[in-house]
């Protein structure tokens, strides 16, 4: 099994309900857990989070549930007390957290932009600042932030969302060079349009995206579909394991071609 | 196993011995045959493509041996259609193979024939190979393309322009067959590895100062090996990658994060 052993703690990773569609960090935590790690699973959605943490070990699984609001400092203190009290250590983190504000410049107000920014930068700041000691003390560990293509290049909207994900992206090379000498890898990846419970159900988010907008975006994307998280989760398994143990401060895009054109 | 059922063609893999110093294509041939895979190991070194082959057999992997010249259009012709007959498909080509005994050279004092030499070895061999595979992709419903290009072709080194002028060509080729032929399901991506110890770097790299100087712009402060960069190129040539096109994976311990 490729993260045998590995403790790992993971970010908006409530979404993994089996009868759910699952989000990247749902869908990651079964992948981690079917390759033999032991999964804390962080949210803000207590509910749907204990409902995934009992459904990982009712299939033989080790996980458990802690709540987490990532723009919070002492929760991530808390969170990370308690996977290292748990499971004794932390190997892996996964900064998977994320909302969306889909607002021209203008329309995009200092809130929004504070609360892009609190969720996604900061989160992942705080997440980072938290682990290392506790990866530290086990001789190293692998960082993994989510960024966004729209971390590279810009959408056509959500303004907040991209200088917030671009502020990850950098921020991921940073830690990576920092904490390079102490075995601590940090890498961000890029998905393109996936389907989530974010994307997927426009319906349930007042400010989500139309069918119309998916549908423009699909045109955009040179393998002409949308990826399912699992495709996000196979490449964040990918740099949470030791056969990227040469991979830091790299960026994995996995958009179906987008930004390559 | 990640890669079962899938037959692959990978160059310039003849250094994949055991218990010897690996070549990135050596070391990725070794792998991939752990997972699975049907190899064609192709090469201008017979002698030690051949030994590689007899270990992955011994090991219980698939290996047969194929010399192939990678500027040459019709050793690769030649090739693919011994691969094809052999083997009925296509799924994987792993573009390794890079310039013999390279020199590094100034700008002003790069000879116009290692200009040549490095583009052909480089970036027409990457040309010839994925042109002349893409058909036989298409046929099965897809495949994947892996090229190898460097930090150098992200990034300039301090001597060797054409190296990295052919490395930049693979980077961006690379992109351009992934749009192109993103509809059939093939995806065609690049790795650009760091400084890796491998039988063609091992000169340059056990002068100590070198060696140091390496050392010393390399983040996670050590050289890679060929199997670091082998699992990357595991991970693109699965189906764990299928959403993975026209990017550029960089395995290089922190370097170009500075």
């Amino acid at each position: 099994m490729r993260l045998a052993n590995k403790v790992a703690l993971i970010t908006g990773s409530a979404n993994g309900a089996l009868d759910d569609v699952k989000g990247i960090g749902g869908a990651t935590a079964w992948m981690f857990a079917k390759e033999g790690a032991k999964v804390v699973l962080a949210d803000i959605n207590d509910e749907m989070g204990q409902k995934t943490a009992l459904q990982l070990r009712n299939m033989g699984y080790d996980s458990i549930y802690v709540h987490l609001n990532v723009s919070n400092e002492q929760n991530w203190i808390k969170a990370i007390n308690k996977a290292v009290l748990t499971y004794g250590k932390l190997d892996i983190l996964v900064n998977s957290a994320g909302t969306i504000a889909p607002f021209s410049v203008e329309d995009t107000t200092s809130e929004v932009w504070d609360e892009q920014m609190n969720v996604h930068a900061k989160g992942t700041f705080l997440g980072t600042k938290h682990a290392i000691p506790a990866m530290r003390k086990s001789g190293g560990g692998s960082i993994i932030n989510m960024s966004s293509i729209n971390g590279l290049v810009a959408a056509t909207t959500s303004t907040a969302y991209c200088a917030a994900k671009g502020a990850v992206r950098v921020f991921s090379k940073a830690s990576a060079v920092q904490y390079a000498k102490e075995n601590i890898r940090v890498n961000s990846v890029h998905p393109g349009y996936t389907k989530t419970p974010l994307n997927s159900s426009a319906s349930k988010i007042p400010a989500g995206i139309s069918p119309e907008e998916i549908k423009r975006r699909i045109m955009t994307v040179p393998l002409g579909r949308m990826a399912t998280s699992d495709e996000i989760a196979y490449g964040i398994l990918f740099l949470a394991s030791n056969e990227s143990s040469f991979i830091t401060g790299s960026e994995l895009v996995i958009d179906g071609g987008v930004t390559a054109q | 196993m990640r890669l079962s059922g899938k037959v692959i063609l990978i160059t310039a893999a003849a250094h994949g011995i055991e218990g010897k110093l690996m070549g990135i294509g050596g070391a990725t041939a070794r792998v991939l045959a752990k997972e699975g895979a049907k190899l064609i190991v192709t090469d201008i070194n017979a002698d030690a493509g051949k030994q590689t082959c007899a270990e992955i057999r011994k090991e219980g992997g698939y290996a047969t041996y194929e010399t192939l010249d990678v500027s040459n259009k019709q050793d690769w012709i030649k090739t693919i259609n011994k691969a094809m007959t052999r083997f009925g498909r296509l799924d994987v080509l792993v573009n390794c193979a890079g310039a013999r005994g390279g020199q590094q050279y100034a700008l002003e004092d790069t000879p116009v024939e290692d200009w040549d030499r490095q583009m052909n070895d480089h970036a027409k061999a990457v040309f010839l190979g994925t042109k002349y595979v893409i058909p036989h992709m298409r046929k099965i419903g897809g495949g994947s393309i892996i090229n190898i290009s460097s930090i150098y072709g992200i990034v300039a080194p301090p001597t060797s322009p054409a190296y990295s002028a052919a490395k930049g060509a693979i980077r961006i080729f690379t992109k351009a067959a992934a749009i192109q032929y993103a509809a059939d399901k093939i995806r065609v991506n690049s790795v650009h590895p760091g400084y890796v110890h491998t039988t063609q770097t091992n000169k340059m790299m056990s002068d100590p100062e070198v060696r140091q100087w390496l050392l010393d712009r390399t983040p996670l402060g050590r050289l890679a090996k060929g199997e670091d960069i082998a699992h990357g190129i595991v991970y693109l040539a699965s189906d764990e990658s299928s959403f993975v096109t026209g990017s550029e994976l960089i395995i290089d311990g922190g370097v170009t994060a500075q």
